[in-house]
């Protein structure tokens, strides 16, 4: 089969994507999802806080899916469920596979890659001790209970102050579970502050940072796990070990964009991000092919990922009407500076931007009333206070097409993080 | 149960020996303590087909891995499990170590072990462009291979209950009295009688020995951790890497698995408990440090997950393998490395052996072929549309990073010998063993699994009773 904007995944970044496509005008927009419903990972999370930004009311994840799902029946965007994605080449040739259909291939103009994230599991982390039953990522012990209606265990330590680790601690703890304590590697928690009040504070959960597990006792089923203080350079600290009993190890410890497809396809991926570098449009560097959601990079909030994946659908558009071609004009670079990570998009081309682009990122430390800072070559051009900066929360700043195109040739842009307090 | 025959143990040596006792007249009974075959050693090692030029010439250990190795390849087809023959190299990071070098050589060719070379560093580096530089010399031996350790173990068993051999699970031999009658052995289930018994106990057939013979043996558990890669970096190297023994510790190689993994490991350490099959702080680390002396740089990044097994280690470092004092009993302990490249060989020796005491005759209707689990991964797109249209359980995937369907699951839980838990479903069909290492597809996997044995999810585990996934609510 053939269509003009095949996007891979309808989870929340592909339904925005297919939707803002569609409005642009585009007659056939394609989503192909895995699963059997459309909405993604949205699905499983039925605690609210979805949806203050984009709809300015607290939504649960299902219902904040379900406005886009409805929204993208309406203007027909046409889905294809239970269907896996194979493998795709460079000329956007897409090889499928589902039961309805077998094996068949979709010749694309434009792709939009929204697959999404995974968890890491304990695997990567290379924890000690033993493989029982009983070890879960927060993610699958979120599906278990509010997907099957089970229950993972009763007694439980998270590892991993991710959001998800945080969200399951006071999910655990209304359906009558014990959870003992948050342990985090960092000297500060990976997940949003309000997360940390509303999940762990409210129910007396304790944090414990700069913490990690080193061992995992029981063979068939998790009977205890010890935890130990980290030195600066996140080594176990001897004799800081604390044994506590449980039978569930929950782990909220990073999540990784699902960028096989994308490098199998020979899309050039950061090792910062594990995703696409994408420019202003958010395409990648194979023409043609865009990226947006959790796919891109981690996001905290939905909000957010609807966000740029609406804007990535309205650039696939504009590249099937023919309108937004890459030329050979040089692209200017976006710099990381002091405390800034990674920059979403890596670089710009003038000739396409719109009045404003928003540039997302995120810091790589606490920083305390720090001053996020845009340098055009060596000239300050923004400078916002913020009360605080953490690893957690994604930032943003916003540029305007008129400052870049006074920029110099060989200039370049530069986004740090100033005069933190110590 | 009256049969003829009693095997101890499920694991590679058991089963192989099962195996090959079908081939005859000869009613047997497999009896193993786990939930599944191929849950100790077998399921916890470095899934390498060894050469055959490290064992002293003369030796058991010798003589079975040499011919079980002749045979991998040709067992690998008719039984339809993953061999591939990629070669192994030991390296040398030092010119003074050129006598140990030859040293191999030597056994192996006394072993008869065939195409061994010495190379210098750079022709080794032109094969293996990711091996240190440090490396001075190696010994290459084209005929070393990887199996996959689980489908090797598993397509011989499953063949073994085609063709007769029934197996006992979650039974664990707790007495083996010698009476007019035959051997009775008691288990915390049923009790059997048997004319022959075959010890084939891993890490306790010194329990199983001793609960018979008054010459007694002790096998030490010896430990070895492992680090296992995404299969982004499997293709770090192509031959299996060894370092000479002594340069920097005993034995952690490195090598691509046969589902194109990069494996790291073991350490070698004893410990008294059996069941300590736990991975260690110190292990892992050491892991890193030493087997990253024969490559450029290890991909830590990459590790998806670590895990430990446990090597029966006999007293006097040769096999046991053959009749015992007592007439009628047989060992196959002691069985470590190279344990997996012996165990065909093992089989077809005891299972003669055991044969003739029971002057039994070969069967004429044995099956020795057998056929594995489509994998929808690896066939062509026309092979993927002929399964799918066959059943259209083959095109919905259940584990993405291993791109595993629900009908391999359902294959696997259906076939002869069929997995009943997660572990067993994983080691079949490799659901949950790549990347995200089944957080995705653990709660379908386990639905499925559910649905086909027709029990309800929380009654389902990991790797048998005890290891149950999901607990009951609690009433609150």
């Amino acid at each position: 089969m053939k269509t003009k904007i095949a996007i891979i995944g309808g989870g929340p970044a592909g339904l925005a994507a297919a939707i803002a496509a569609k409005e642009a005008g585009v007659e056939e927009v394609l989503i192909i999802e895995r699963d059997r419903v459309l909405g993604g990972i949205l699905n499983q999370c039925i605690h609210n806080g979805f949806g203050l930004h984009t709809f300015k009311e607290e939504l649960t994840g299902p219902e904040y899916a379900a406005r886009f799902i409805e929204k993208a029946k309406e203007l027909n965007v046409e889905a294809l469920l239970n269907t896996i994605v194979i493998d795709i080449s460079r000329d956007k040739v897409i090889t499928a596979m589902s039961a309805e259909k077998g094996v068949f291939t979709i010749e694309a103009e434009a792709i939009v890659l929204a697959m999404g994230c995974r968890e890491r599991p304990r695997g990567a982390l290379n924890t000690p001790g033993y493989r029982p039953a009983g070890i879960y990522s927060a993610g699958t012990a979120q599906r278990y209970v509010n997907i099957e209606g089970k229950m993972p265990g009763h007694d439980v330590v998270i590892l991993g102050s991710g959001d998800i680790g945080l969200i399951m601690a006071r999910r655990m703890t209304l359906e009558g579970a014990k959870v003992h304590a948050v342990a985090e590697l960092m000297p500060y928690s990976g997940g949003l502050k309000r997360n940390i009040v509303q999940c762990l504070d409210d129910f007396d959960i304790p944090l414990k940072l700069s913490t990690t597990v080193v061992d995992i006792a029981g063979k068939d089923r998790v009977e205890s796990v010890t935890l130990a203080k980290v030195d600066a350079k996140n080594k176990p600290i001897p004799g800081t070990e604390e044994i506590i009993k449980c039978d569930t190890l929950l782990l909220s410890c990073g999540l990784l964009p699902e960028n096989e497809l994308s490098s199998q396809m020979g899309v050039d991926l950061s090792p910062i991000t594990g995703g696409p570098r994408v420019d202003e449009s958010l395409e990648t560097d194979i023409d043609g092919v865009f990226a947006c959601g959790n796919v891109l990079h981690v996001h905290d909030l939905v909000d957010y990922v609807s966000k740029e994946a609406t804007e990535a659908g309205e650039h696939a558009a504009e590249f099937v009407k023919g309108a937004s071609k890459r030329d050979s004009e040089a692209a200017i670079g976006i710099e990381t500076g002091n405390g800034v990570r990674y920059t979403v998009p890596v670089c710009i081309r003038k000739s396409r931007l719109r009045d404003l682009l928003t540039v997302r990122f995120r810091v790589g430390n606490v920083y305390k009333d720090p001053e996020i800072c845009v340098y055009l070559g060596d000239k300050c051009i923004q400078r916002r206070k913020k009360q605080i900066c953490a690893p957690g929360e994604m930032e943003q700043v916003i540029l305007k097409k008129t400052d870049i195109e006074a920029m110099n040739s060989g200039e370049t842009i530069r986004i740090a993080i100033e005069n933190e307090s110590k | 149960m009256k049969v003829n025959t009693v095997i101890i143990g499920a694991g590679v040596v058991g089963s192989s020996i099962a195996r090959e006792l079908s081939r005859f007249d000869v009613s047997i009974a497999v009896l193993e303590r786990a939930s599944d075959v191929c849950e100790g050693t077998s399921k916890a090692n470095s899934g390498i087909v060894h050469a055959g030029f490290d064992a002293v010439p003369g030796t058991k250990k010798a003589y079975f891995n040499v011919r079980g190795s002749k045979k991998m390849e040709a067992l690998s087809k008719e039984l339809d499990f993953a061999y591939r023959r990629n070669g192994s190299i030991v390296l040398s990071f030092n010119k003074e170590d050129r006598p140990k070098l030859e040293e191999l050589l030597k056994r192996g060719e006394a072993n008869g072990v065939e195409g061994l070379k010495i190379l210098s560093g750079d022709e080794i580096r032109k094969m293996e462009p990711n091996i240190s530089d440090e490396v001075v010399e190696a010994l290459y031996a084209p005929t070393g291979g990887i199996v996959c350790p689980f489908n090797l173990t598993i397509a011989m068993a499953e063949n073994a209950s085609v063709n007769g051999a029934k197996f006992f699970f979650n039974t664990e031999v707790t007495g083996i009295e010698k009476t007019s009658e035959g051997f009775k052995i008691t288990t915390n289930g049923e009790e059997f009688l048997a004319d022959t018994v075959i010890n084939a106990a891993g890490v306790y057939a010194d329990r199983i020995h001793n609960m018979v013979c008054s010459d007694k043996i002790k096998i030490t558990a010896r430990k070895g951790e492992y680090c296992l890669y995404d299969k982004k970096v499997g293709g770090t190297v192509s031959s299996t890497i060894f370092q000479l023994p002594g340069a920097y510790g005993k034995g952690v190689l490195v090598t691509p698995t046969v589902h194109g993994n990069l494996l790291i490991g073991p350490t070698a350490t004893d410990t008294e408990d059996k069941e300590a099959v736990n991975t260690t702080a110190v292990g892992l680390d050491s892991l890193q440090a030493t087997g990253g002396k024969s490559i450029k740089a290890v991909p830590f990044r990459s590790v998806i997950t670590s895990f430990a097994g446990l090597r029966a280690h006999p007293e006097g470092d040769d096999f046991i393998i053959g009749e015992s004092t007592v007439p009628g009993f047989f060992d196959a302990a002691g069985i470590e490395s190279p344990g997996l490249s012996a165990a065909p060989a093992i089989g077809e020796f005891l299972a003669g052996e055991v044969a003739k005491k029971l002057s039994a005759k070969e069967k004429s209707d044995f099956k020795a072929a057998r056929k594995g689990i489509p994998n929808v991964a690896l066939a062509s797109p026309e092979e993927k549309q002929r399964l799918v249209k066959e059943n259209p359980m083959y095109a919905n995937v259940i584990c993405r990073c291993e791109l595993v369907t629900e009908g391999e699951i359902v294959d696997a839980i259906k076939r002869p010998l069929g997995a009943t838990t997660l572990d067993g479903v994983k080691r079949r069909t490799r659901a949950g063993m790549g990347r995200c290492q089944a957080g995705f597809c653990s709660p379908k996997t386990l639905e499925i699994l559910a649905r086909e044995l027709n029990v309800p999810i929380e009654s389902l585990t990991k790797h048998g009773p005890g290891s149950e996934f999901l607990s009951p609510h609690k009433s609150v």
